[in-house]
């Protein structure tokens, strides 16, 4: 019994860390995509943050440098993004591509310009990394029977990213729902003349909603190379970014149903080595590569329309024209 | 929009947003601490030296599939991002066909069967998509997304047991039968008398080239043609002309992914023979690219397919000759040209209006 | 020229503007216009379509700049560069589409831009009160915590003026508000202006309809072709005054350009009622006939199922309930059409909308000139180059079309030469019978006479035409009978030639239901 609690907890624990980067690019698309801004480049911020991390950071030896440059860095692509989408009113889907791609030379390009070793950074030493915390009293609550290991191993012990992600779904759902920031932004997302015919400029609400999407893909990058990695690999965002958007979609925009698209995703990731060699009854040997591919199934079986249906704000992907033409 | 010559929406302003793309690379190269001259020497001595000429059509081919593919789409206005996975799926229709046929029947017949399964795989990975965003209302962008990770999930899946070479701990099929493969353009070459360098080019280039005159037979010169792009520019006007938008809808995106798989053809029949994880390698994504630069139109993306061929195969060249640079510098160079040629095409075009009417007062 | 022709003092005009120009490209919308609002009245600006009433409004509210002039509000100098300078002066706008969240709180949206403090739920309280206040002191009752989607237009158009309103607006603007509105709807808003106007403010109300102006201004603007033709206080005008102002010439005038004899039924509908999914009036149990060689016209404020009913008869919208007999055939929710369908039966449409629908604008002009009749464009599944030009020469001879030059994009005409190329691509077949949708919206005075020769001269060798316009004066001088539509229902079809302007504008408000056929 006590066994299959520990065994439980293992997994959610690898949930909440799997989970983590995926929260925070989700949350990011959340507040760009509620602005109206469409982000399919969430996993080239993301990379480009992962990768500034790990360099800055064994460059001065501080995480924190590299969390700076992290943020830095994938702010800069939000930035083209913005300037392409909101200023020269571009094509977003096309931007996101560009942004992706852009990333993934980038990142390799500049590695091996300043470490020569393959498109990797150096691996990060103990110290070069965002350690664990451990939360007060773990080890004297630790004998307790079954809250005891859930306190010790799965809410202890993580590293402070992985606290901020699970902080940035309640703070996103603040800012964007009990501030006149947050009220605004949604707006521009659904309507954006209302916005522009009260006298508040779009373009500026939508970058700064691209500029808060930047930041927490820059954090999830950090937390991809110098928390739960310890250096940067080339593509060494595999996917989350897409995963993310993937959430982002499968919670129909909204925090609380997006934080538990993330976990679900997560956990199918935590679970699905585990079942590598395991028959399952009836079905035999579960595909492993299958369940990979749940979430994105799952997905578009939503955006399908089979159960319930996913409302995207309505003026998403649509660039803001002030001036109209004629009469 | 400011309303510019014909001639100058096509011939200049792509060649402006090339030069803006490779400005901005130059800056990367020079910040990396090389002499971008000495790259470009590089990069064109490696795509255009008589031996590796073969390689830059190589992969020339597959850039004009898959450019074909993201054009036809986008002369709808859907954007198939989905054409990696379509190739993937193009790929394992190649595979399937020279399996399991390849000892049942004669060598030509399994390589034709073998071209229609990368067509049909691939235009039925999109045609999904294309149906859910025509009947059911899910954006066309996103589930090719999804359906990019589907089909890699599945390919890993199928790579890694029901299809893996026997005996074998990599994820790949194993070889087809000698009989069942496109020849290689430097075997043509010799049976016909010349001799040209080995390389990887095969009959696919040929297949290449015609798939880019039947697309542009198809958009200007059929009724068909004339329907997607009627979709394209005015999708209210399309439905008052009577034109079925929705069944018109999956099948553009049909031919787009038919297009994308036979990118497998180049990859999969003509240079591998055999099925390997991930053989795309991100073409599908240079096939935007490709389209964006070669403005959605067959010749430029010919020119553009070309083009990108040769930055591949140079490229890889860097890799030898740098320390520092590597071929990932194209795929920056990839992402500065969509930039450039997609999302900020038109962000000098009021600048070169003005410029352009100043220098032709009457016009005024 | 001032306001002239005692539209009062202008010693306490609450807006004055003087010289105003704005430009379109080509289009003057505005042509050296000078006004005197007086504050504390209800002041009207009609004029037709593109009179340049809506920009004028969109000056004051700061939406447009304007290239030439000077606006004064409240007797200061103003300069408004947006939207939030003219809320800062008074200003506020009801814009003919509502600029309302429909996932929003009335709350929610009337405080959008104003919240008070950075945390919403601060100023909440206070905002609540006001909102209340506001409402109780103007006769504006609202559920503040309702979704605007949940709300019908009148509501919606209620959330509106209070938005303007708790943005302190002495002076409301309302761009054409009664056109989505029922007649019990638009009594009650003139109802509420009269208590805005009772409290101190002013209203400005931009409309086509003179009856709504004779009903709730104090004075009124006339425009015409972006030029302030006059203005009068309405105790001392008549309908008739401002019409021939608004269209500058005698109406009445317009003269019967024929009658013909009676002939066979050409198209039958029966009990058509059809649903939008938005909520808009849609179709209510619409019955008509449609003779061959005649002119039906269909009379209405606009957004009372005109485009709805065209929409269904061409076969865009499907069949609900009711059915059309058409060329033998009974369409109806069992067996719908479809717009290749009804074409191919004969039925050609030109669209009230030429620009979304009409024409594709990029395309060429040949290619336009084939657009929905595939079979000109080519052999079988093929288009040729030749074909498409030699159809689009012969629209081009047909009707004049300028320049003729059949491969410039649609885009490089005219207004008036690309409803030229649509009226041509649907007339050339000689349909059997012809939806017309507002044929001369947006086109030059040339042209509309070219327009109803064409239209008339198509009537004339038996093409049975439906004429939905909301220019009254256009379906008087063309139509034989006249069809009026209220909320998406009949209210009664009249012969053109017993029909008084009066008559057609009390059938247009859903009164007079019932009224001779």
């Amino acid at each position: 019994m006590v066994e299959v609690w520990i065994d439980i907890l293992a997994v959610l624990d690898g949930t909440a860390r799997l989970a983590t980067p995926l929260m925070f690019c989700a949350m990011a698309g959340l507040v760009s995509e509620r602005s109206g801004i469409v982000d399919i480049g969430l996993e080239g911020k993301l990379l480009a943050g992962a990768f500034a991390a790990a360099a800055f950071t064994t460059l001065s030896g501080s995480p924190w440098a590299g969390l700076a440059a992290a943020l830095a860095s994938s702010t800069v692509l939000a930035l083209v993004h913005g300037f392409a989408c909101i200023t020269h009113r571009g094509e977003q889907i096309i931007s996101g591509v560009a942004i992706n791609i852009l990333a993934l030379g980038m990142t390799v390009v500049v590695a091996n310009a300043l470490f020569r070793h393959g498109g990797h950074t150096p691996a990060l030493g103990a110290g070069e990394r965002f350690a664990p915390i451990a939360l007060p009293l773990v080890e004297t609550l630790r004998a307790l029977p079954l809250v005891g290991p859930l306190y010790a191993e799965l809410i202890s012990g993580h590293n402070l990213l992985v606290y901020a992600a699970f902080m940035s779904v309640p703070l996103v759902w603040w800012l964007l729902w009990r501030t006149r920031f947050g009220l605004r932004l949604r707006a521009a997302g659904e309507l954006p003349e209302a916005v522009d015919s009260v006298g508040v400029s779009v373009p500026a609400l939508r970058y700064r909603g691209i500029l808060i999407a930047g930041l927490l893909c820059g954090l999830a990058g950090a937390y991809l190379s110098t928390a739960h990695g310890a250096g940067f690999v080339r593509e060494m965002s595999a996917g989350k970014g897409f995963l993310a958007l993937a959430a982002l979609i499968f919670g129909r925009w909204k925090p609380l149903p997006v934080l538990f698209a993330c976990l679900l995703f997560g956990l199918l990731d935590t679970v699905a080595p585990r079942l590598q060699g395991v028959d399952l009854p009836l079905i035999g040997p579960v595909p492993v590569a299958l369940v990979s591919i749940l979430p994105y199934v799952m997905t578009v079986v939503l955006l399908a329309g089979f159960f319930g249906r996913s409302i995207a704000p309505r003026a998403l992907g649509r660039p803001f024209v002030k001036e109209h033409q004629g009469p | 929009m400011t309303n510019l010559p014909r001639w100058f929406d096509i011939g200049v302003l792509p060649l402006v947003n090339l030069a803006l793309a490779l400005l901005a690379t130059a800056v990367v190269v020079a910040l990396v601490g090389e002499d971008p001259l000495e790259v470009l020497a590089v990069l064109l001595q490696g795509a255009f030296a008589p031996s590796s000429l073969g390689y830059t059509l190589y992969y020339a081919t597959n850039f004009i599939f898959t450019g074909l593919a993201a054009a036809i789409a986008f002369q709808a206005r859907l954007f198939n991002i989905g054409a990696e996975g379509q190739a993937l799926l193009g790929g394992l229709g190649v595979a399937l066909a020279c399996l399991s046929l390849e000892t049942a029947l004669p060598g030509l017949i399994v390589t034709l069967v073998a071209i229609a399964g990368a067509a049909s795989f691939g235009a039925a990975w999109a045609a999904v998509p294309g149906w859910l965003q025509a009947y059911r209302g899910s954006h066309v962008v996103i589930t090719t997304i999804m359906f990019n990770f589907l089909a890699s999930g599945l390919m890993v899946w199928l790579l890694s047991g029901p299809i893996m070479r026997a005996g074998q701990g990599s994820p790949q099929t194993r070889l087809f039968g000698e009989t069942v493969r496109l020849p290689a353009l430097h075997d043509i070459a010799h049976t016909l008398g010349f001799e040209v360098a080995r390389s990887p080019l095969n009959l696919s280039f040929v297949f290449a080239l015609l798939a880019s005159t039947a697309v542009w037979v198809l958009i200007w010169r059929t009724k068909f043609g004339y329907a997607l792009r009627a979709i394209g520019h005015g999708e209210e006007a399309a439905r008052y002309a009577g034109i079925p938008v929705r069944r018109v809808v999956v099948a553009v995106m049909a031919i787009s992914g038919a297009l994308a798989g036979c990118m497998a053809l180049n990859e999969v029949l003509g240079a591998q023979h055999k099925l390997v994880l991930n053989f795309s390698a991100g073409y599908g994504f240079t096939g935007i690219a490709v389209a964006l630069m070669g403005r959605n139109h067959p010749l430029g993306i010919l020119a553009a397919g070309l083009l990108f061929g040769a930055l591949f195969q140079g490229g890889a060249e860097l890799n030898f000759e740098f320390e520092t640079i590597t071929h990932e510098l194209t795929l920056v160079m990839q992402g500065l040209v969509i930039l450039f040629s997609g999302a900020l095409a038109y962000m000098f075009t009021p600048w070169l209006a003005r410029l352009l009417l100043t220098q032709r007062p009457d016009h005024g | 020229m001032l306001g002239d022709d005692g539209a009062g003092e202008s010693s306490h005009a609450a807006v004055r503007l003087r010289g105003i120009t704005k430009r379109f490209g080509a289009v003057l919308a505005n042509d050296d216009v000078d006004l005197d609002i007086p504050a504390g009245t209800v002041h009207g600006i009609v004029g037709e379509n593109g009179a340049g009433k809506s920009t004028l409004a969109s000056i004051v509210y700061g939406l447009h700049a304007p290239d030439g002039g000077s606006i004064e509000i409240a007797g200061r100098p103003a300069v408004l560069r947006s939207p939030g300078d003219a809320i800062a002066l008074g200003v506020g706008m009801v814009h003919q589409h509502f600029m309302l969240i429909p996932t929003f709180t009335v709350l929610e949206n009337v405080v959008l831009g104003i919240e008070g403090s950075f945390r919403l739920r601060s100023g909440e309280a206070d905002n609540r009160a006001r909102l209340k206040d506001l409402s109780l002191a103007h006769g504006l009752e609202i559920d503040p915590d309702a979704l605007v989607d949940d709300l019908p237009v009148g509501l919606r158009q209620r959330v509106e003026i209070l938005k303007a309103l708790f943005r302190g607006t002495r002076i409301l603007i309302l761009d054409e508000p009664t056109g989505v509105l029922t007649p019990d709807e638009t009594d009650r808003l003139f109802a509420n202006l009269r208590a805005v106007c009772d409290a101190g403010g002013t209203v400005v109300l931009i409309t086509h309809k003179l009856r709504e102006v004779m009903a709730v201004c104090d004075s009124v603007s006339i425009m015409r072709h972006g030029r302030l033709v006059g203005s009068r206080k309405t105790s001392e005008t008549t309908p008739g005054e401002l019409a021939e102002l608004m269209v500058g010439r005698k109406i009445g005038q317009a003269v019967r350009m024929s009658e013909s004899s009676v002939r066979s039924p050409v198209l039958r509908v029966e009990g058509l009622t059809w649903r939008s999914p938005g909520g808009a009036p849609g179709l209510q149990n619409v019955s008509l006939e449609l003779r061959a060689g005649e002119i039906l016209g269909v009379a209405g404020v606009s957004g009372n199922g005109q485009s709805e009913l065209l929409d269904v008869l061409s076969g865009l919208s499907g069949v609900q309930e009711g059915h059309i007999e058409f060329a033998g055939r009974r369409i109806d929710r069992a067996s719908p059409a479809t717009p290749a369908g009804m074409r191919a039966l004969g039925l050609t449409h030109v669209p009230e909308d030429r620009h979304r629908r009409g024409l594709v604008l990029p395309f060429e002009a040949r290619e336009n000139a084939v657009l929905g009749r595939p079979e000109c464009a080519g052999p079988g599944l093929w288009t040729s180059g030749t074909a498409m030009q030699a159809q689009a020469e012969r629209l081009i001879a047909r009707f004049d079309i300028r320049p003729p030059e059949p491969r410039l994009p649609a885009t490089a005409f005219s207004g008036g030469n690309q409803q030229k190329i649509v009226l041509a691509r649907e007339f050339e077949s000689e349909p059997v019978v012809l939806l017309l949708g507002q044929p001369t919206r947006g086109v030059d005075i040339g042209t509309v006479e070219i327009v109803h020769s064409r239209v008339m001269a198509l009537k004339e060798r038996g093409t049975g035409i439906l004429l939905v316009s909301t220019e009254l004066d256009e379906i008087l001088a063309l139509a034989d009978r006249i069809m009026v539509m209220s909320g998406g229902r009949v209210v009664g079809t009249v012969p053109a030639a017993d029909a008084t302007v009066r008559q057609l504008g009390l059938m247009m408000t859903g009164a007079g239901e019932g009224a001779g056929a």
